[in-house]
């Protein structure tokens, strides 16, 4: 059994007396896709936001298998160590593209970007693997030089994907990444995602409210409410044989198509 | 020390009182340990509005003394508006001597351009600066490019030379060209043409950089490594020109583009108008060299 | 094939009871210690009236139900340890459904924009077998199964329950794993094709798989079946919920 990729222990966040989230263990391995799902104010996104470093912890630990040093306590790193790994093995897809993306820049560049950050001084290199990335994403090729705000939102969302994934990230966080588009482009989007992932090796990290593109996308499945895990296991079983009243709660409304 | 100005009485030596001098000298010499990097410093009120150099101004108030000759050219003149106003303020405030020779001068203030003389050991260039944040067109927040300085995150200026190319085919950038200093931090030599970016690099003179309206100044010192960003298969490159200096015949410096009736006929004459003047009386002829030319009116003493 | 003396799965005491915090924490039991062994090349065939819990077992054996209490004990694929499904980690769960447990629903569950010959191919490719070599023998799979070819390009969506069913039965068959579940795989096919199936199974069960499935077909159960487990339902309420969850 290979070694866990992201080692969580006894998290919490809080906004002053209120809990964002609260006594979270949890435990991602490589390639690994993990679903955090639960309803408004589940703190699912402080939860994604505090694993990912972006919101300082208030309590526990957060270990990661960092490629030259092995699991480490990302406490320990210092601002530039965690910037470099934001930058490079880690990834964040965030629900409205235009948090995610340069919008006035064309695409190539928005897809380099993290290549020059690592130092690729190569203007035609760097053009040819963006192209090759946008083709990945199904973007046609002659919008390589076009700026993200004359895309589609289904286009931007794809294009977040590349951006994000041209440093070969392990691990790619995801909020509520299909929130914003419509059911054919999601579909879309999220079967791209999937071959992406499995052919990646991706480990990610996704935060829903919808439970169809959990079963879609996970394997695992960690539901949460008022800021703590209520249930967590593989994602058919938690759904077809939810445990938690909460669970089954929520199982029990969706409505089915 | 006597303070006092020469010229005019109330006023301390350079204008400022020798508190904020010494203020901005402290900041100057973090400047020039910290090769471009941008020090912050408490601007004064100057008697010239925010874009008219008022940064530049006060570096050179800081530095000069009764021993030193001050040159200033603003667009590689002695003669506009911009430069005598300002020479003739310090004449006033310190009295001490002025020239438009850059062999004899010690302190340089410039506007856009840098001497096509090259400098020498002794020598200072205070360049006046609108915006030193390079890093500001793509990133507003201040605590953010401080960041980014601090651990030279500097992909980002990649891509907006990568855009250049996408839109122009080329680096557009012709002016302001952005920098490595010494290795590490990312500058802008402020809005000299990119012609003037080698003379940056492993210069004698020590380059002090003062931006008034963002209260910034940064430096280069003597012999620091300066290096123009650009992309392995577009490698950065200086303007050339088609024709020589049509007064002195000039191939090797930067020429303004002056038109010279309602046809559209036009002349190419160096910017540096004492390097071209120097030329002339050295010999040098360029096709155009009559004394009724403009440039000929204007090698009358200012 | 590893075929061994030692059962591919041993299961004992096995209880499972849903608890319906819906219904005010209403307690069905379905199962009540359930013992069993399996053997490589055994086909065992699951008997009871609907409502027995014969789903709800297949269910459990996959890890889709947690079980109540008892032990699944599987032979694993890779490193042949036994491992019991109730104690063991989501990881080596996700492992043992790859390599060592194959399960055939009732339903195929949809995943827009992938081709039916794609979705049966991707087991195999799991596996580490090339994508050419998948889709080959998922279209031998689908052929066999008379599937018109001309919808292997397509998601199965729009098939009908038949087409459907055969999409999820070459899916289930593709990749040969030591134990075999299947969940009423003929449910919705006509004679020829459930002669096809049962040709399936009995290959699976010579080549040295075990299988563990539901027919309602008399006739399926009686050409397949080695062994019979009988079932039956632990009270009313449980049957019919039982019915409405595998709905």
């Amino acid at each position: 059994m290979s070694r866990p990729l992201l080692q969580v222990r006894g998290l919490a966040k809080r906004y002053g007396a209120r809990i964002g989230c609260e006594g979270i263990d949890l435990d991602l391995y490589p390639g690994e896709v993990l679903c955090i799902a639960g309803e408004s104010g589940s703190g699912k996104s402080t939860l994604l936001n505090t694993l990912a470093f972006q919101l300082q912890p208030d309590e526990g630990q957060i270990q990661y298998d960092l490629k030259d040093r092995g699991l480490t306590d990302l406490g320990t790193l210092t601002q530039a160590q965690l910037r470099e790994l934001w930058r490079t093995d880690w990834g964040f897809v965030r629900q409205n593209p235009r948090d995610g993306l340069r919008m006035q820049v064309s695409a190539g560049a928005n897809i380099g970007e993290r290549l020059m950050a690592v130092g690729a001084r190569h203007y035609g290199d760097i053009r040819g693997a963006a192209a090759d990335w946008l083709a990945r994403v199904e973007i046609p090729e002659e919008r390589l030089d076009d700026a993200p705000k004359s895309f589609s939102g289904g286009m931007q969302q794809r294009l977040q994907i590349a951006r994000n994934l041209v440093s070969r990230p392990r691990l790619v966080f995801m909020d509520e990444p299909t929130a914003g588009l419509d059911v054919s482009v999601q579909a879309r989007f999220l079967d791209l995602l999937r071959g992406l992932a499995a052919e990646l090796d991706l480990a990610v990290i996704l935060v829903t409210h919808d439970l169809a593109v959990a079963r879609l996308l996970a394997q695992r499945l960690i539901v949460m409410r008022h800021g703590r895990i209520v249930e967590t296991g593989l994602t058919d079983q938690v759904l077809d044989d939810p445990q938690h009243p909460y669970t089954q709660l929520l199982v029990s409304s969706v409505l089915a198509a | 020390m006597n303070n006092t100005s020469h010229s005019q009485p109330g006023y301390n030596f350079a204008y400022l009182d020798e508190h904020t001098k010494r203020m901005i000298r402290r900041a100057l010499l973090k400047a020039v340990a910290l090769p471009g990097y941008q020090v912050p410093f408490g601007g004064r009120e100057m008697p010239l509005p925010y874009g008219w150099g008022t940064g530049g101004i006060q570096v050179t108030a800081a530095v000069i003394g009764q021993s030193d000759c001050l040159k200033v050219i603003d667009q590689g003149a002695d003669d506009t508006t911009n430069a005598v106003n300002i020479r003739s303020f310090f004449q006033k405030v310190t009295g001490v001597r002025t020239t438009e020779a850059t062999r004899e001068a010690t302190l340089i203030q410039t506007r856009h351009r840098i001497p096509e003389t090259p400098l020498q050991d002794g020598q200072i260039l205070v360049f006046q600066v609108p915006i030193p944040e390079p890093l500001r067109w793509l990133e507003p927040r201040e605590t953010e490019t401080r960041t980014m300085h601090a651990l030279s995150e500097y992909g980002v200026m990649h891509v907006k030379l990568f855009e250049d190319i996408v839109r122009h085919g080329r680096i557009a950038t012709t002016y302001d060209y952005p920098v490595i200093v010494n290795g590490h931090y990312l500058m802008r030599p402020s809005p000299i043409p990119k012609f003037d970016n080698p003379k940056l690099h492993q210069s004698p003179a020590l380059q002090l950089f003062g931006a008034g309206r963002e209260k910034r100044v940064y430096a280069v010192p003597p012999y620091t490594d300066v290096r123009s960003l650009d992309f392995e298969d577009h490698p950065f490159a200086i303007e050339r020109w088609s024709e020589p200096c049509a007064l002195c015949g000039a191939t090797e410096s930067y020429l303004d583009e002056i038109i010279l009736d309602d046809q559209g006929q036009r002349m190419f004459v160096c910017s540096d108008t004492e390097y071209c003047n120097t030329r002339q009386a050295e010999g040098h002829r360029g096709t155009q060299n009559s004394p009724t030319s403009v440039a000929g009116l204007a090698g009358a003493q200012a | 094939m590893q075929t061994h003396k030692q059962p591919v799965l041993e299961v004992r005491g096995l209880s499972k009871t849903f608890t319906l915090h819906q219904q005010g924490g209403l307690e069905l039991p379905v199962l009540s210690a359930v013992s069993f062994e399996v053997r490589a090349g055994d086909c065992l065939v699951l008997d009871g009236p609907s409502g027995a819990g014969k789903s709800s077992l297949l269910r459990c054996l996959y890890g889709n139900y947690l079980a109540s209490s008892g032990e699944i004990l599987l032979r694993a694929a890779d490193s042949d340890e036994i491992l019991d499904l109730c104690r063991i980690s989501p990881q080596r769960l996700t492992a043992l459904r790859r390599d060592t447990v194959g399960y055939v629903s009732q339903f195929l569950r949809v995943i827009p924009r992938v081709s039916s010959q794609a979705l049966v191919a991707e087991p195999l490719q799991a596996l580490g077998a090339g994508r050419e070599e998948a889709m080959q023998r998922a279209a031998e799979l689908l052929a066999r199964l008379n599937l018109p070819e001309r919808l292997w390009g397509l998601p199965p969506a729009t098939f009908s329950g038949g087409e459907q069913q055969r999409v999820n039965i070459a899916r289930g068959f593709i990749a040969p794993k030591p134990l075999l579940l299947l969940d009423e795989p003929t449910a919705s096919l006509d004679a020829a094709n459930r002669a096809v199936v049962i040709a399936l199974i009995r290959e699976a069960c010579a080549a040295g798989q075990a299988v563990v499935g539901i027919f309602h077909d008399a006739e399926v159960r009686e050409a397949v079946a080695t062994q019979r487990l009988p079932l039956q339902a632990l009270s009313s309420a449980a049957s019919q919920a039982e019915m409405a969850m595998a709905a």
